[in-house]
């Protein structure tokens, strides 16, 4: 290995490039697995010091209903990837099996639950919009949603607040 | 495998900036290093940095954001004022780290 003197080197840490740089993550699905994509990446982009945006919408709705978002589960049902007999997945106790299963995975990479994840995510500065369709058909109001969520919006309100963003559906 | 100077001492560094010998940073250093990137040590940013060295030398990786808040007891909100932008990152650059590889 050769080595080469080299006057100061300081990283970039992209200060002026991360401001202005947004991103916006619309979680539709409310299972334990499909949950921590948009959470993860959320955690991730705000670490980088991008300006983040969550829209929950549908199902997504039980990542921040206070009486769901702690119990959310995961079934063998309809997912190959678990590459278990699917008629197993349809027995008695097997989607509380694979969700504890699954809990203890992700407790073990030393990653937080939901709710302890999205506070982690408001703390870093992240914004929690709920969708006001969602709100809606399920009769929600700001009281059944968690705390730190900013508001219930409509669809054009959070395309509004995200204009120049990149962004991902999950 | 790059030599630089960072202010009378010669450090080996990667192609960001990182210092890659664990044994060549001090605390002299940390403060020469922080004040590159724009900033001043206080009390608890020595809290978190020290926290960085002893946890890589016993786990042999760089703390997360999360790690460094649920183990050292800092709050993340705490940790986004005193390192603001990139926390972990800037972290480890100041405490002669590489990169943190974790995701959460």
């Amino acid at each position: 290995m050769t080595t080469q003197t080299a006057p100061s080197i300081v990283p970039d840490f992209g200060d002026s490039v991360s401001e202005g740089r947004k991103l916006a993550i619309i979680c539709s699905k409310g299972t334990l697995d499909m949950a921590y994509p948009g959470l993860i990446l959320a955690n991730a982009a705000l670490g980088e010091g991008v300006e983040t945006h969550l829209f929950f919408t549908f199902w997504g709705f039980d990542m921040i209903t206070k009486s769901r978002m702690g119990d959310l589960k995961f079934t063998m049902l309809g997912n190959t990837a678990t590459h278990m007999p699917q008629g197993l997945g349809g027995m008695p106790g097997m989607t509380a099996m694979a969700t504890h299963q699954m809990r203890k995975q992700i407790h073990d990479v030393g990653v937080p639950d939901v709710p302890e994840f999205l506070a982690q995510i408001v703390d870093s500065g992240g914004h929690l919009w709920a969708c006001r369709m969602s709100a809606d058909m399920m009769h929600l109001d700001e009281a059944d949603l968690y705390e730190a969520v900013e508001g219930i919006i409509s669809a054009a309100d959070f395309i509004e607040k995200t204009d120049g963003a990149q962004l991902l559906f999950i | 495998m790059t030599v630089t100077t960072i202010g009378s001492a010669q450090v080996h560094v990667d192609a960001e900036g990182f210092l890659t010998e664990y044994d060549e940073w001090n605390e002299d250093l940390a403060g020469q290093l922080a004040a590159q990137i724009g900033i001043t040590l206080t009390d608890a940013h020595w809290k978190a940095i020290r926290f960085l060295r002893e946890d890589y030398q016993a786990m042999g990786e760089t703390a997360t954001l999360r790690r460094v808040s649920t183990q050292a007891g800092m709050p993340i909100k705490e940790l986004f004022q005193l390192f603001p932008g990139k926390p972990a990152k800037k972290m480890a650059y100041i405490a002669g780290l590489p990169k943190p590889v974790g995701c959460v």
